[in-house]
């Protein structure tokens, strides 16, 4: 294993107090210099400190996905100290010591997994050689146990007291890494570092940020395509606590020294709006749907063979629609930032999973140096894609610059719900044509998204295993706002493909999860073009998932199967449904993720059930409704998020294979609406084609 | 005229709009951040306190209604975490985003207070009102049996 310079930082002045050769990256933050100045900083990770105090960075953002413990457990696990002697702390914006410091696509793991292992060998190795020299012994005679050098007759000495000398030594250009028969930290339950500050009520989030000086502010935005004409400011200007009433980019800011303030005075302003055009309703999106359905305009994603003549030579044809709406990330935390925009500085501080690009976009916006603006990283009350886009976090700079204060900007819950980077809506029309063995001959897919860019995932499952494919886009501008949303596009393209062919295994008498395994072996034996899944860790879900929910085993329980393959993990699962009252319960969902090795066995079972609850909750109930470009529901009164009485028992298992990780926070999402709809048909002999079910 | 009551044992007076609401009192002008704002309306139950002893939703109830009340927040139910609720969340690892668990865990100990040993049924019950996003129903439900069987000790 090569060692790359770049995850290392010129360490040769960490005992000495000299620091400012080769740390420009600490920029003047006399706080941080003197945190450096007492540990030794072995590379971006980790420090140790002469007195054993074993400290572990997280670079990337917390939105509950579990990274800020997962990510010191590999570098603990290699460095070989115990879990309980190592703290973790959350390391701010720094674009010279981190390469990717970003949450989003589930990607830090599989990108960050070599690098985490690197950063602790190195140091475990460093500290061996420290040992080595010391007790005059040949390194390989060495081992290391829970933070403590091992000597060959005996000797011991803790990396506290090694890492004076450790730090001095070159760098290791080769280390080697454990076997994971020997992992002691890796695949076991490990519990989140911030569980003790959490339920304590420690202020931990962006809502929390409090700076001296700071203001708070709202700001009212306007409807989708619509621009501000007019406002009544003068009254409001008076009201108790009103400090500004400002606007900018068809918007208006009320900055109030009290949220209560703030909210008073909301209610007392009046805001006229104009539009060029029409602004959108819920006539109009379904509207487009049609004419996108129809267009001729729609993107060729992929082709094999030839669709059509296969169709007409079809002995069955099964053909389907399924639309979604849009709807709204809603995390718990609304959308908050902190920002103290200075004539040639700026400090922003929040709950962003993309604080590089922030830095950048407000760099740009002011015109400020980018190594003037600093970023702090705050933990976030959830994400599911919504802080990937940083409209909320120029905003608050944008009116920091104005008002000349430092800034909180709190959206309310309505100002977070109907205030944009929808999940995007779409419509997806299926056609499949079966021989008279009722084997897929042709398939074809149009998605049609507003605001979605390509709505289809043209390489995937069962694309591969079927000669003649025709997969077309069509991408409908709009003036909703959209972002990725928690597994974007397949968290309802899953649904829809999913149904879909449990429609087809229906109309060709086979077995849906025997007809996902035939055409595996399809896909293995003789592929068709191109493929970007691996097939045989696809067979294995399912088979595994099969076995565990005993499939077609249990009498009198109505069972649903889909399997997706997301963010490079594979998902099976079987939901059950019983009829009670004459309505159909989910009782159960079975998964079993392959996400390559389990980092956190605690983190990742609450990945899975949380996605799968979330795809549930979200299947069952989630619509957004537009009036002349005016999103509702705004609230949860009527915009229904799943609750604790309506979840059903998840099984969670994980395939054990060793493979190097993959993204968990999304990959069970997708297939979860697919085995519950598909449950409820086999229950009740009603397919759902649209989202929400209810 | 100030508000007078008690926030986790200790005397407050509030001179501010009576309308407003308590969640609001508690983070802005009293700084106890640990209550969150969640919807506003009373139907997410992030910002739960007790208001003599009665899990409440904050954002609903004016500062004019607690006047002589006694307030207890997350902050003050058991400053070092040693509350049962507080060490059974910590032990089966409740929290994801950790945004909600306040609200979650200040209803949790007011349902406990009242029945100490609450039957399935009765916890799912008591604990549906309070919407965790991130979906961690099971653990909570599982942390409040726990909670409970360390009440019995
Ligand atoms: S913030 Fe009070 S119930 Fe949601
Ligand atoms: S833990 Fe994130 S909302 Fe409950």
């Amino acid at each position: 294993m090569k060692t790359s310079r770049r995850d290392f930082i010129q360490k040769t002045a960490l005992f000495t107090g000299v620091f400012t050769l080769g740390f420009d990256w600490f920029s003047a933050d006399a706080s941080e210099m003197e945190v450096v100045a007492s540990a030794g900083r072995f590379n971006a990770f980790l420090s140790i400190d002469s007195l054993g105090k074993i400290t572990l960075f997280s670079p990337n953002p917390e939105i509950g996905q579990g990274i800020k413990t997962a990510f010191p457990v590999v570098v603990a696990e290699e460095l070989d100290v115990d879990w309980a002697q190592v703290q973790v702390e959350q390391a701010n914006l720094d674009t010279k010591l981190f390469e990717r410091q970003l949450t989003g696509g589930s990607g830090a793991l599989k990108h960050s997994w070599e690098r985490l292992r690197k950063a602790g060998a190195t140091v475990r190795k460093m500290m061996m050689q420290a040992a080595a020299d010391q007790w005059k012994v040949d390194v390989n005679s060495c081992k290391t146990s829970k933070g403590v050098v091992l000597g060959p007759s005996g000797q011991k000495a803790t990396y506290g007291s090694l890492a004076e000398a450790a730090s001095k030594l070159p760098i290791p250009t080769e280390v080697s890494f454990k076997d994971r028969k020997d992992y002691k930290i890796i695949g076991t339950r490990v519990k989140g570092v911030d569980n003790k500050n959490v339920v304590t009520g420690k202020p931990l989030f962006g809502i929390d940020i409090r700076k001296p000086g700071m203001v708070f502010a709202q700001i009212i935005r306007p409807p989708f395509g619509a621009t501000l004409k007019s406002f009544s400011a003068e009254d409001v200007k008076k009201m108790p606590g009103i400090l500004d009433v400002v606007s900018f980019k068809n918007k208006v800011a009320i900055v109030g020294s009290s949220t209560y303030e703030i909210l008073q005075a909301r209610a007392s302003l009046t805001c006229d709006y104009g539009s060029d055009s029409p602004l959108e309703s819920n006539s109009t999106h379904a509207k487009w749907f049609d004419e996108g359905m129809k267009s001729d305009k729609a993107q060729v994603m992929r082709k094999d063979g030839d669709f059509a003549a296969a169709l007409a030579k079809a002995v069955k044809v099964v053909e389907a629609t399924y639309e979604c709406p849009f709807i709204s990330h809603s995390p718990m935390e609304p959308m908050n930032f902190f920002a103290d925009v200075k004539k040639d500085s700026a400090l922003l501080a929040g709950p962003t999973q993309v604080p590089q690009p922030a830095q950048k976009a407000v760099s740009d916006l002011l015109k400020i140096p980018i190594d003037k603006v600093q970023v702090e990283i705050s933990k976030m009350g959830g994400g599911f894609g919504r802080r990937l886009n940083n409209d909320f976090v120029l905003e608050a700079a944008e009116l920091s610059s104005i008002i000349q204060k430092p800034v909180l900007v709190m959206w309310t819950r309505e100002d977070d719900m109907s205030g944009g980077t929808y999940r995007p809506a779409a419509r997806y029309h299926f056609k499949a044509g079966l021989d008279a063995n009722g084997e897929i001959t042709a398939f074809y897919l149009r998605g049609v998204g507003l605001n979605a860019g390509n709505s289809t995932r043209q390489d995937n499952f069962p694309v591969g295993a079927i000669e003649n494919v025709l997969i077309e886009s069509f991408d409908q501008k709009s003036a909703v706002t959209t972002g990725p949303w928690r597994a974007p596009i397949t968290n309802f393209l899953g649904f829809a493909e999913q149904a879909f062919l449990d429609e087809v295994a229906e109309a060709g008498g086979k077995d849906p999860v025997q007809m996902r395994l035939q055409l595996l072996a399809k896909v293995i034996s003789n592929p068709v073009g191109k493929i970007t899944y691996e097939p045989a860790r696809f067979e294995e879900v399912i088979k595994q998932v099969a076995e565990k929910a005993q499939w077609k085993k249990k009498p009198g329980v109505h069972q649903g199967f889909s399997v997706y393959y997301s963010h490079l993990s594979y998902v099976a699962q079987i939901a059950e449904v019983k009829v009670e009252n004459g309505k159909p319960k989910v009782t159960k969902v079975t998964a079993v993720t392959d996400c390559g090795e389990v980092i956190n066995l605690s983190g990742a079972e609450n990945q899975v059930k949380g996605a799968i609850i979330d795809g549930m909750g979200h299947a069952l109930y989630a619509k957004l409704n537009f009036q002349a470009g005016v999103a509702s529901p705004q609230n949860f009164n009527a915009y229904r998020m799943i609750r604790g009485n309506e979840v059903p028992v998840i099984d969670a298992h994980f395939v054990n294979n060793g493979i190097a990780p993959t993204g968990l926070g999304e990959p069970a999402l997708p297939p979860t609406g697919g085995s519950i709809a598909n449950a409820i048909y086999a229950a009740t002999k009603k397919r759902h084609y649209k989202q929400p079910f209810n | 005229m100030a508000i007078n009551c008690t926030v986790n044992k200790k005397k407050v007076s509030l001179d501010i709009d009576p309308n407003t609401p308590l969640l609001w009192a508690l983070r802005d002008h009293l700084s106890l951040l640990g209550t969150k704002y969640g919807c506003g309306i009373a139907q997410c139950g992030a910002c739960t306190v007790w208001v003599n002893g009665e899990p409440t939703r904050s954002c609903v109830l004016p500062i004019s209604a607690v006047s002589n009340a006694q307030i207890t927040t997350i902050e003050g139910l058991d400053p070092v975490g040693k509350h049962p609720v507080q060490v059974a969340w910590d032990e089966l690892d409740v929290p994801q985003c950790g945004y909600c668990q306040a609200g979650q865990i200040m209803t949790a100990a007011g349902l406990l207070k009242k029945n100490p040993h609450p039957s399935d049924q009765e916890i799912v019950d008591g604990m549906s009102g309070n919407i965790c996003r991130c979906g961690t129903y099971h653990r909570i439900q599982e942390a409040v049996k726990l909670a409970s069987k360390k009440i019995k000790k």
